[in-house]
């Protein structure tokens, strides 16, 4: 990174720049079909306490059994993250009160997690990375929701999440801004898509973070830090580090001092609050969970795990780079998201010719993104399919239809011409580019007729053929060939 | 002919299988027997209608001759085992009307092999205490009585609050009583420092506590998850065997179930123990030893040398930290366990204002001293800033203790002997109200078995100088049951039967 880079992450303040340090430590959802310690569904939105087992209702003499499925996906989750296997960890509990932790604790691994040190690489320009360690990652349960809005004078409990499996993915302290903070969610969601481990659905809380930000004086040793708890999207992470960060700078630059302490964020304010001191901080008496065995995991089915590994972004988008000859920039942003990948590749391999990949991924980042967003789904189910993609570029190379027609043939297949052959629609609806050069110079020949005047003027002003170039393109319906409209006219106009 | 409920379930199980008696005959002969002794207080909860139904079951399976192993025998559950549709509380308030949607592993496996639910047995609250005396429901009555009371005092005491009269041990004591009574030809049972074994041996009956892992936990309300073990109370070596034969099995639902099939039990009961090594851990032999309890020792090794065993002198050195180590292992894991009981999903609630109030004073209400207590300490070793004193240190000479017994193990000795119990049974209201550790000096020869997780059995062994019974343990290596059960055999011949005591209370 360049000296200007790192400058201009430093938060000024009124006394001189300030740093500001983030650690995250991320909850993700384990995509399973049942919970961590029971048979009990994982499906999300059913109604409320439909999808409990008696092990997650914690009715006496029920034990726990390990979901071997969640430690297959720890495991490649921790392969992905370039960490390391621990081929024996431990389950301890966490102990604490609460209505929505019907054991009384949580099922954790406190000592010994199953996936130790790692590091991802964080790109969030084309020539500014950063690397940003793992500490560690490690299974654990998640609790049940407590409702407080059902009853004035009560509060109810939906145990259907409690017993459902959980990563904690903790950072260290790599990051020193908010933007580097989103990057990195960003990323660490883009490789748990990757390898299918969380769906990474921060709507519905599949990734939640607990963030813990410090500020210093650049180059001073680490400060106080404060832990955020329990922000569910990329954007209120970015935000509360922000308001964060200026919250403690406000403090100390006033003399203060920061508390070491659990804050919550609140959006709508824009700001943190504090939840509890470190004196109030529980004393959660963890201590090896003597109904769960240690956990030792087959070197064999850990290298299985690793064989079957699909291939993960850092791989993805160098190869894009190598093989496509795409921008940094464009490979970055195809391979954030498997599917959109996936369908790029799809719509340049199509049938037995290529295409050229820069098209392709116009396409991918222009239209149909912004169809995509618009529709509020990924590019991939945008409503038109590789192949469909695959035959417009080919259309367009063969100078069948213009670049201008072609987004009117995808807007056809977005709506009446679902599902359709792009080359049939073509057809059918007459769109074929006009080529034919009689066509074109009799087009040409009757508009400078009916406009006699301004095809004097232009012969002295060349810049004006552009008009006269939407004037034939009108009378042909767009049909006509731009470039060789072009060409017609600057002969005919002698410019 | 002879009273149905004397048979022992051996005895029983071959008039079933010849049809000189049925199923309905022996439940209601047993039925009948629990509702004249309702004043010793060993059930908390009987099933008259299930047992029969079940009875009736057995005795048409008995007449296809598709008998199982326990076919028709009529038998007690403590309260500890989770019963479909059945009282199961653990004999505390807090669980006050819970009715589980399940039945335990081990108490299926016995309905499996044909057996009939009699009841549910009182129990010292969550198998806390040695005594019976912490059950909410009150303390049981042994059928054993203080040398010099007559038949009227006793019939006094127990229509009082039975001070004076004999605690049939804890904290199944319930299941020890009802055994010895003759209000069901076995019970199941459960030990985590003892609690099979010391009512085994105040009330002159069989118990067995097997390896950790033998039974499966599923199901049963759990006090400390790495000790506690399930286990059969019988009136005879032979009878044990069977039950543990039917209770234990691997069980896929607990992780910490070994997954081996059960050898058969019963074929090793009369099994010779000629040339078996035997050791007598000097360890054992504390000061001031009740001289009672050292003289039965040494007649239960010359008992299994004179029936061709060898006798060696071994060292556990580490004997002495089991006890305060195991006072600091149960009551952690137990502080733990425990915290379900909130009042939020089921048993007892009490009227609060908001959560925190709910907590304090449905678990204030819910549990007795003792528990509290328990929970207390454990809460206490489990604390930052205490783990490493307490719970660390207390696991570490768990792991010295295992060794112990592992290097006794190696040097070729097959099984352990020593005293059950440092004296016979005391009197209900007698022990541990100024000083709790009294009473929990009762595990002192026990609670090694558990902190190792080896396999450990009591037989009677012959009465005291007062007339009560007293008992002898054995211990295993792991899940090597069946050296146990002919050993105990052995003493069981030597000792000569058991005479029970009339029924008095009836």
């Amino acid at each position: 990174m360049t000296t200007e880079a790192a400058n201009a992450k430093l938060i000024a303040g009124a006394t001189g720049d300030w740093e500001v340090v983030v650690g995250l430590e991320i909850h993700a959802q384990v995509a399973s079909r049942s919970k961590l310690f029971s048979g009990a569904s994982t499906v999300f939105g059913g109604e409320p306490n439909t999808h409990v087992s008696l092990v997650d209702a914690a009715m006496p003499g029920m034990l726990p059994v390990l979901n071997r499925e969640c430690v297959a996906q720890a495991i490649r989750t921790g392969l992905a993250l370039k960490a390391k296997i621990n081929h024996r960890s431990t389950f301890d509990r966490k102990n604490y009160f609460y209505p929505d932790l019907p054991q009384g604790y949580q099922i954790s691994q406190y000592k010994s997690p199953i996936v130790g040190e790692g590091e991802i690489q964080v790109d969030l320009s084309p020539t500014y990375s950063i690397k940003v360690g793992i500490e560690r990652l490690h299974l654990e349960q998640d609790a049940g929701k407590s409702l407080h809005d059902q009853s004035p004078t009560m509060s109810f409990v939906d145990l259907n999440r409690s017993g459902v499996a959980l990563m904690e993915i903790v950072s260290k302290p790599d990051m020193r801004s908010a933007d580097e903070a989103k990057a990195y969610v960003g990323k660490l969601r883009t490789i748990l898509r990757y390898v299918g481990s969380c769906d990474g659905d921060m709507e519905k809380g599949s990734l939640r973070a607990d963030i813990n930000v410090s500020v210093r004086r650049p180059g001073e040793p680490l400060g106080t830090r404060c832990e955020i708890k329990n922000v569910n999207s990329i954007r209120f992470i970015g935000q509360a580090i922000e308001a964060e960060a200026r919250r403690q700078i406000a403090i100390l630059e006033d003399g203060g001092a920061i508390d070491q302490e659990t804050r919550l964020f609140d959006a709508a304010r824009g700001e943190t609050r504090s939840m509890r001191s470190k004196e109030e901080a529980h004393d959660y008496r963890y201590f090896p969970d003597p109904d769960l065995l240690p956990l030792k995991l087959d070197p064999e089915w850990v290298d299985a795990l690793a064989a079957y590994l699909p291939e993960l972004p850092d791989a993805k988008k160098a190869r894009f780079l190598a093989d496509y000859g795409l921008t940094a920039y464009d490979a970055s942003v195809l391979v954030a998201d498997k599917e959109t990948a996936d369908f790029f590749e799809a719509a340049i391999n199509h049938g037995d010719r290529k295409r050229d990949p820069k098209a392709v991924a116009n396409w991918i980042m222009g239209d149909l993104s912004a169809h995509a967003k618009i529709r509020g789904a990924p590019v991939a189910d945008a409503g038109v399919s590789a192949t469909q993609l695959a035959t417009l570029v080919d259309l367009i190379g063969e100078g069948a239809i213009s670049g201008k027609i072609a987004k009117d043939v995808l807007s056809l297949l977005l709506g009446d011409e679902k599902d359709a052959d792009p080359r049939a629609v073509v057809e059918q609806r007459g769109l074929r580019q006009v080529t034919d050069a009689d066509a074109i110079d009799a087009a040409v020949d009757a508009v400078i007729a009916a406009n006699s005047e301004k095809a004097e003027q232009a012969k002295i002003k060349p810049g004006m053929v552009g008009w006269f170039v939407g004037q034939v393109m009108k009378a042909t319906g767009g049909k006509a060939n731009p470039q060789a409209v072009s060409a017609a006219l600057k002969r005919k106009l002698g410019v | 002919m002879t009273d149905l409920t004397s048979l022992t379930l051996a005895e029983a199980r071959d008039r079933l299988k010849s049809r000189a008696v049925t199923s309905v005959e022996l439940t209601r002969a047993h039925l009948g027997a629990i509702e004249r002794a309702k004043s010793l207080n060993a059930y908390v909860a009987v099933t008259p209608e299930k047992a029969l139904q079940m009875a009736r079951a057995s005795d048409d399976r008995l007449m296809r001759g598709e008998a199982g192993r326990l076919e028709g025998l009529p038998i007690g559950v403590k309260d500890l085992y989770a019963t479909e549709g059945v009282h199961t509380q653990a004999c505390s308030h807090i669980l006050d009307g819970f009715k589980p949607t399940y039945e335990s592993t081990v108490t299926a496996n016995l309905w499996r092999d044909g057996a009939v639910m009699l009841g549910k047995l009182n129990m010292d609250e969550f198998a806390m205490g040695s005594s019976n005396e912490t059950s909410y429901y009150g303390p049981v009555a042994s059928p054993w009585l203080p040398s010099n009371w007559s038949h009227e005092k006793a019939r006094a005491a127990l229509a009082g609050d039975k001070r004076g009269l004999l605690s049939p041990g804890g904290s199944s004591g319930g299941s020890s009583a009802a055994v010895a009574a003759r209000l069901c030809l076995a019970a199941t049972a459960s030990d985590t420092g003892g609690s099979i074994r010391q009512p085994a041996a105040f009330t002159g009956t069989v118990g067995v506590k097997p390896t950790y892992g033998r039974c499966s936990r599923w199901g049963m309300v759990a006090f400390a998850s790495s000790l506690d073990q399930a286990g059969p109370l019988a009136r005879t070596v032979r009878d044990a065997a069977i039950v543990l034969g039917s209770m234990a099995g691997p069980d896929p639902k607990d992780s910490t179930c070994w997954p081996e099939p059960v050898p058969d039990y019963e074929a090793a009961v009369g099994r010779s123990v000629r040339r078996l090594r035997i050791g007598v851990p000097k360890e054992y032999r504390l000061d001031g030893m009740n001289p009672e309890i050292e003289a039965l020792w040494s007649r239960g090794a010359e008992w299994l040398r004179d029936a061709g065993a060898d006798i060696v002198d071994v060292s556990l050195p580490n004997t002495k930290h089991a006890l305060p180590a195991y006072y600091i292992v149960a009551p952690a894991e137990a502080s733990s366990n425990l915290a379900r009981y909130d009042g939020v999903r089921y048993g007892l609630r009490e009227p609060s204002a908001d959560i925190t109030d709910l907590y304090e004073k449905t678990r204030a209400s819910g549990f007795g001293a003792e528990v509290r207590r328990r929970l207390m300490i454990g809460t206490y070793v489990l604390s930052a800033g205490y783990y490493d004193a307490y719970y660390l240190r207390a696991q570490k000479i768990r792991t010295l203790i295992k060794r112990d017994f592992e290097r006794v193990f190696a040097d070729g000795v097959d099984a352990i002997l020593t005293p059950a119990t440092p004296s016979a049974a005391f009197g209900i209201g007698e022990k541990g109200s100024d000083d709790p550790v009294e009473m929990y000096l009762n595990d002192i020869f026990t609670v090694t078995v558990n902190m190792a997780g080896l396999p450990g059995l009591v037989a009677p062994a012959g009465l005291s100088n007062e007339g009560l019974p007293l008992g002898l343990q054995l211990i295993g290596r792991p899940f090597d049951e069946e050296t146990l059960f002919s050993l105990g055999e052995a003493i069981e011949q030597a000792a000569g039967p058991m005479t029970l005591p009339d029924p008095w209370w009836a």
